[in-house]
């Protein structure tokens, strides 16, 4: 018999490891699953994994990668921070959106002018856009004790509502022959928010993200303020003798995450995306959730889980188009990473047990 | 600037690498590549489910000579550009981006890989190497709207909306002004799903719309789950979409319109291998092929089916244009003078109701 013990003190060997293990566990699932559908694993694993980074066309995918990450890297950051103090924002998604269409209505309400200072009022009003979409959840929680995951959820939906209606009417291209869609902020020179070095992936979202994770790792380690946030995920109770203010930290948490959220919707529909469509939105906010339990709620942790996430799409899509993968295959890829991290996650606060299991 | 010169450089060595690998092809050791992008499943059962079928049209029709590589549920924006740039990196000498959105993109990557042609679907910017394609979808909607005017009993039409721009607004006044002309007393009540593909959100506007009277409903939305609603009430008209939805034939679906890509492809494939390949506009209909009508099912009766297919005749040898004229706009603005027909400029952005449709087209 097998038994699951609790462990008196969470295992910090298991916490560090159950990552990189369920990385190898859903590499070898995933190759018999690839196996099954045909294709040779190791072939497809080396193209998901390996060709990205190191293939011939490196040059064109690494900074891809960048772009690709920025955005989980950003909003996941924001999310670990709530998350540690189990104030759980899962409404990051409609946060990203408003980020984006309150960027994009300044530097669109701008255009023609060049100016220096249209880029950054639109990073100022993309911060505001997800704090203010975040902050509703936060303002009827401490305010009539609403659950936030609900409402922040909801106002995804609402979001998502938005979303179209700017792209179909306000902020239409009025010279985009009645087609949807936005004029496209790449042809905008002082609202484009371009690669800071042509080609490299680095835009003003890179920059962001690698900000927010020194910042954050300064916050948890240094500041008063992340110690509240980690007293009061490990026990509450405590943090409420030691003085922490539980309508502030809601506040914060989920307004910091939503700040962030909005950043990244903004510097990517002026970068990347270049413009606001009916299907700008592609559930970063959702993904990013992974990312931040996949890095550990640790900063450094988030950065390179957001980078491998990204990896796995742009390996993804070269496994389809290359080797003939379905996309439904590659998505169950990504969808054995949390499990498997998940499910081993057990055995940083339980150890297996061999022999027969007394009864109490 | 400097470092922008570097990466075209690499791209374009990359690409002239490429080159090389192309005037291989012509002596016949080398397979043309030819890459397709979809904007949704493959399996979706609609818009790209028949693009797909297009892929494999080419690969049947040109056996060894041809490769094909597809990416599917590729997101617009950022996503779409690094998919056909991979593509181009990977050799592809034609690619094909199928969804509005991809524009933009297309045009980005176009310019970096000036050696590959690039086909895009219902856009309107154009290269050198990037030629636009659609389909007159509204010359199948006027015998929709034909055999909608004459299958109701209530007069009350349903229609579905996927999202309010040229392309489905022109489908909307084709049927109206063809359901108009069999049956005077018809009214359009019609109901925005702002999506193309959510079966969920499908199935409710058809019950909305099968609450309020309707008992024939159109649909510009790819799934079939409309069919199954009107299959629940029972005695409700439906159409296929994009797909012939022939599972649910002879009654709800009593016909369909088919994008079919087929011929197109093939030729455009053709093109390439040729080296007879230029930068086109091409916006073709029934007469075509690219715009297909299932079979009209027993459920409509033969003097119908019978006017439907001579309707069909007659805008596949161009006798006949689905807007012609007179007509006014929604607000009683003369829209066409009597014989006059729409011009195609007209057509791609119309953005207007034809007079006695009721409600405002959303902003």
């Amino acid at each position: 018999m097998i038994a699951l013990e609790k462990r008196p003190q969470p295992s910090r060997a298991f916490s560090l490891a159950t990552p990189v293990l369920a990385v190898i566990a859903t590499m070898v699932f995933g190759g018999l699953l690839f196996a099954a559908l045909g294709k040779d694993p190791l072939v497809a694993i080396k193209t998901i994994f390996w060709d990205p980074l190191f293939g011939q066309y490196a040059f064109f995918y690494r900074p891809q990668l960048l772009i690709k990450g920025a955005p989980l890297v950003l909003i996941a950051i924001g999310l670990s921070l709530g998350f540690k103090a189990g104030i759980w924002n899962i409404g990051a998604e409609g946060q990203y959106i408003m980020g984006a269409l309150f960027g994009a209505g300044v530097g669109l309400a701008f255009y023609p002018l060049e100016a220096f200072y249209v880029f950054p009022l639109m990073v100022l009003a993309g911060a505001l856009g997800g704090w203010i979409w975040a902050m509703i959840p936060a303002f009827l929680k401490v305010k009539f004790g609403t659950n936030e995951i609900l409402v922040s959820l909801m106002m995804v939906y609402v979001a998502e509502q938005f979303l179209p209606s700017m792209a179909l009417g306000l902020m239409k291209n009025p010279e985009g022959f009645g087609f949807p869609g936005s004029r496209n902020l790449q042809q905008y020179p002082s609202a484009f928010n371009a690669d800071l070095i042509e080609g490299s992936g680095m835009h003003w979202g890179v920059v962001a993200a690698m900000v927010a994770v020194i910042l954050a790792y300064v916050l948890l380690t240094k500041h008063r303020l992340g110690f509240a946030i980690r007293v009061t995920g490990e026990a509450p109770r405590a943090a409420r003798f030691s003085g922490v203010n539980p309508t502030r930290l809601v506040l914060f948490c989920l307004g910091m995450s939503g700040l962030l959220a909005g950043l990244a919707g903004m510097f990517e529909v002026s970068g990347p995306a270049g413009q606001v469509t009916i299907d700008f939105n592609v559930g970063y906010g959702f993904t990013a959730i992974i990312v931040a339990f996949l890095g550990r709620l640790h900063p450094v942790g988030i950065l390179l889980a957001g980078l491998l996430m990204a990896l796995t799409y742009i390996g993804g899509d070269i496994a389809q188009s290359n080797l003939g993968l379905p996309a439904a295959a590659i998505q169950v890829f990504q969808g054995m990473l949390l499990f498997f991290l998940l499910a081993l996650d057990v055995l940083t606060n339980y150890r297996l047990r061999f022999g027969r299991s007394e009864v109490a | 600037m400097g470092n922008e010169m570097k990466l075209t450089k690499l791209l374009t060595s990359a690409a002239l690498a490429l080159g090389l690998a192309t005037t291989a092809m012509a002596d016949g050791h080398e397979k043309t590549k030819v890459g397709f992008v979809f904007v949704g499943p493959i399996g979706d059962g609609g818009w790209t489910y028949e693009h797909n079928k297009g892929r494999l049209a080419v690969e049947e029709e040109f056996g060894d000579k041809v490769e094909t590589v597809f990416v599917e549920s590729v997101a617009e924006g950022p996503d779409s550009e690094r998919v056909m740039t991979q593509m181009a990196l990977d050799g592809a000498d034609l690619i094909f981006t199928t969804s509005f959105g991809y524009m933009d993109p297309t045009i980005n990557v176009a310019k970096k890989f000036p050696d590959v042609k690039f086909e895009h679907a219902t856009g309107y910017k154009r290269a050198d190497n990037v030629s636009t394609y659609s389909a007159r979808f509204y010359e199948g909607r006027a015998i929709q709207g034909h055999i909608a005017g004459k299958m109701t009993k209530s007069n009350i039409i349903g229609y579905i909306g996927s999202y309010p721009i040229p392309e489905v607004i022109r489908g909307i006044n084709s049927a109206f002004i063809h359901a108009r002309k069999a049956n005077p007393d018809v009214q359009f009540k019609i109901v925005w799903a702002y999506t193309w593909f959510d079966p969920a959100k499908e199935a409710d506007a058809a019950k909305v719309l099968i609450e309020q009277g309707a008992d024939v409903v159109l649909q510009h939305t790819d799934s079939t789950a409309p069919q199954a609603a009107a299959q629940e009430a029972g005695n409700v008209v439906t159409f296929g979409q994009a797909s012939d939805m022939s599972q649910y034939a002879p009654f709800p679906r009593v016909s369909s319109i088919i994008d079919d890509w087929a011929p197109y492809y093939i030729a455009r494939t053709k093109a390439v291998m040729d080296g007879t390949w230029t930068s086109t506009d091409t916006w073709d209909g029934i007469g075509a092929g690219m715009v297909g009508i299932g079979e009209i099912s027993d459920a409509v009766p033969a003097d119908v089916k019978a006017e439907a297919l001579a309707l069909k005749a007659s805008l596949a040898d161009r006798s006949y244009h689905a807007f012609t004229g007179p007509l006014n706009k929604q607000d009683g603005t003369p829209f066409l003078a009597e014989g006059e027909t729409a011009d195609d400029g007209t057509l791609a952005g119309m953005n207007f109701y034809v007079e006695g449709i009721e409600g405002d087209i959303p902003q």
